[in-house]
């Protein structure tokens, strides 16, 4: 038994790649699952990001907009800019962000929310409700934006709601006498809410909701397809690379033990006609392997896939071809299978964690999300969702094709580079 | 008539402080089956790779029909035959033979003859459908060998072929090259097995510590070395006296006595029938008995022996 213990320890301690496997992995994962879904160490970012449209401009809309700019869960711009230095957003430039990705939910305060209120208070009539234009790609932002609506509107002005209720009072229930109105009005401050903090609260609040339509500004034909779409692409692109790594790994580093690769570099075939031969068939399988499971997605899942085809082979062709470089890139750093298999997969599960395929980076914090686009998948993510959530356009996909197809130059080039090793000594 | 295919001139090559060619020559003629002979670690594989453009040599020259090779390019006048079995075991033995061939640029009937004339020549014809994993070692071996020719290369480098393969399979490998060798292809192969060496090859080059020591047929070989001597292995009943060592020499060449075990004499004789009477009687005369007699030929065991000072497995 001391014998076989003696064995495994030292098999342990010289193989440095198991021995990283085994203790650093964990750790590096458990940091990086820390800081992307503990969002801990940003909480200034970690805000959701909206913006208020305020059409009505009356003085109940405007404690609505102050309320929300004070509230501490979310970051509200009225402005084209964040800086507020540029003229207020209009209801379209609003829609637009939102369905562009750049927030997920925008708030318009509707013109003659402000007369319906004086006249009926939040609840009541037949006023045009507060609207709420959300990303239907976001489950959570405008749930929560929704509630603290309900919060501001009650906390931001109570005293106007006191107000209207005192004019229905008196207008159903006949007027006050000068001793009530005198105490009405000694009370009525109480209520007004305290400045910026929009943390008054005030039981007379309790039990009263503001009328808010969500607005699905996607306006996607399937929703559930949509976001179908987000897994199949994340899923997809994960497991494109685990594919690629060890494809090229099989192509490359295999090879190169038995002999083969001698062999084929002492034919017609150079090192670089090789490389972008085993560059074109890893693509060619990351392609077939993507397509086979958006058709999957498509068929069991209902996935809108035939409705976005161009988009779709698009950016199926740029992910893998920039997928399959990464691999070779992977295979020709590696000496040995057993230091491709350890690296790749933390770099893999890495870029997968940070780029959005576990866990979507819209509801990331803004500095994972900015983080998250130094990976691979992030790219081929926000390609995919442009093509299935935002309805995008090809020619709207450039920023994505133009990142992934400079990774591919970059990354073979790079590839060919390490390469070099496997020929003439 | 044989003219000079390649030639090897002074090559020189180190890795890192190891030393792997330090000015080895050599030259392979038309029709040759050259055997490259030394221990582990001599410079063979070195120079094979050096001839097949895999290593960049740091010194000396190379040439191929008169034409330098480069170290960067594999000429298309060369044959591969690696030491390790670079095939693809999922693949069957023609489709194995089908992707080298075009990859060195046959195609449609070119490569269809191609690769029956390989199957043919390697006797593997009935076995073209299989899986290469399926094969056994010899079948590897041989398959490996028809890879390398497929495309009919005038010189063919083999990196000890008859590596790990029992001797039947062996004799048809080396069947397969003399058959090439007769057709003119000229053949340079490595090899541990001097008794191959001697016995199927038209000349030997011997070279360790990355210099060719020796190069010629096993009789020039002999005459170099060795000399025209016969080993002559005699087994007593039992130890030779100690005092006896002295006394007991023949033509002045002196007598050992087998360190590990004192009853076993050896002796070189030039001439068996005049020599060995003499001894037989002076171990009578020292009160022993001979109980076995080994009469032994000059080899290439015994060149390489005389050269390197130590066994070809060392």
């Amino acid at each position: 038994m001391r014998t076989l213990l003696r064995i495994g320890f030292i098999n342990l301690r010289r193989d440095r790649v198991v021995l990283a496997m085994v203790f650093v992995l964990p750790i590096v994962f458990f940091s990086i699952f820390a800081v992307v879904f503990g969002g801990q160490q940003d909480p200034a970012t970690s805000r959701i990001r909206i913006a208020v449209v305020d059409e009505d401009r009356s003085e109940v809309s405007a404690r609505i907009v102050a309320g929300l700019q004070n509230e501490k869960g979310l970051r509200a711009r009225t402005t084209a800019d964040e800086a507020g230095k540029q003229p207020p957003l209009d209801r379209a430039a609003a829609e637009r962000l939102v369905r562009d990705g750049d927030l997920p939910v925008a708030v318009v305060v509707p013109r003659g929310f402000g007369g319906s209120f004086a006249e009926n208070g939040f609840a009541g009539g037949t006023g045009p409700p507060i609207q709420l234009l959300s990303d239907v790609s976001d489950r959570i932002a405008p749930q929560v934006v929704l509630g603290l609506i309900q919060k501001v509107a009650m906390t931001a002005a109570p005293d106007l709601l006191m107000q209207g209720g005192m004019r229905q009072f008196e207008k159903y229930g006949g007027g006050l006498t000068p001793q009530q109105k005198a105490a009405v009005a000694e009370w009525m401050p109480r209520l007004r809410p305290p400045d910026k903090t929009g943390q008054a609260s005030s039981p007379t609040a309790a039990g009263l909701a503001v009328a808010v339509d969500v607005v699905d500004v996607m306006r996607t034909d399937n929703r559930r397809g949509s976001l179908i779409s987000f897994y199949a692409a994340g899923i997809g692109v994960m497991f494109l690379l685990f594919s690629a790594v060890g494809g090229a790994g099989g192509v490359l580093l295999d090879e190169a033990e038995s002999g083969t690769l001698d062999r084929l570099l002492s034919t017609n075939l150079g090192m670089t006609g090789l490389l972008v031969g085993k560059w074109i068939l890893l693509a060619l399988i990351a392609c077939a392997q993507l397509t086979v499971m958006f058709l999957w997605g498509r068929f069991v899942f209902g996935l809108p896939l035939f409705s976005h085809l161009p988009g779709f082979a698009v950016m199926t062709v740029a992910t893998a071809s920039a997928g399959a470089a990464l691999g070779l890139v992977l295979a020709t750093l590696a000496k040995t299978r057993a230091q491709l298999q350890g690296f790749s997969t933390i770099l893999i599960l890495t870029m997968s964690a940070l780029g959005g395929s576990m866990f979507p980076r819209f509801l990331m914090s803004e500095t994972m999300q900015k983080i998250g686009l130094f990976t691979f998948n992030a790219w081929a993510l926000d390609g995919y969702l442009k093509v299935f959530w935002r309805q995008a356009a090809v020619w709207q996909l450039w920023p994505q094709l133009l990142v992934l197809g400079t990774a591919t130059l970059v990354f073979l080039a790079l590839a060919r580079m390490l390469a070099r090793r496997w020929e003439a000594a | 008539m044989s003219s000079r295919v390649l030639s090897v001139d002074n090559a020189r090559k180190r890795f890192g402080q190891a030393v792997a060619l330090d000015g080895a020559s050599l030259e392979l003629q038309q029709g040759e089956l050259l055997a490259l002979l030394g221990p582990n670690g001599a410079g063979k594989t070195t120079l094979i790779r050096a001839i097949a453009g895999r290593v960049r040599l740091d010194g000396g020259e190379i040439t191929l029909f008169d034409r330098a090779v480069d170290g960067r390019h594999t000429p298309p006048e060369l044959g591969i035959v690696p030491q390790d079995v670079a095939l693809y075991p999922l693949l069957t033995a023609r489709e194995n033979l089908e992707v080298f061939g075009s990859l060195h640029g046959l195609a449609g009937p070119a490569l269809s003859k191609q690769v029956a004339w390989a199957l043919e020549l390697t006797a593997l014809a009935d076995r073209a459908r299989a899986p290469v994993k399926d094969f056994s070692g010899g079948m590897r071996r041989r398959l490996n060998i028809a890879c390398g020719i497929l495309h009919a290369p005038r010189v063919v480098l083999l990196d000890e072929p008859t590596v790990g393969v029992d001797p039947q399979s062996r004799d048809r490998i080396y069947d397969v090259l003399a058959d090439l060798a007769r057709s003119g292809v000229s053949l340079l192969l490595t090899t541990h097995h001097l008794e191959e060496a001697e016995a199927r090859c038209s000349r030997t080059v011997i070279i360790d510590h990355g210099r060719v020591i020796a190069a010629g047929t096993l009789s020039e070989l002999v005459e170099q070395t060795v000399g025209r001597y016969r080993l002559v292995t005699l087994r007593l009943d039992a130890s030779v006296p100690d005092d006896s060592a002295v006394a007991l020499r023949v033509n002045g060449e002196e007598i050992t006595v087998d360190a590990a075990d004192a009853r076993i004499v050896k002796a070189r004789m030039r001439d068996v029938a005049a020599d060995l009477p003499p001894l037989l009687e002076r171990i009578r005369l020292a009160g022993r008995s001979v109980e076995d007699v080994e009469v032994r030929g000059p080899s290439l065991q015994s060149v390489f022996i005389h050269l390197t000072g130590r066994e070809l497995r060392e």
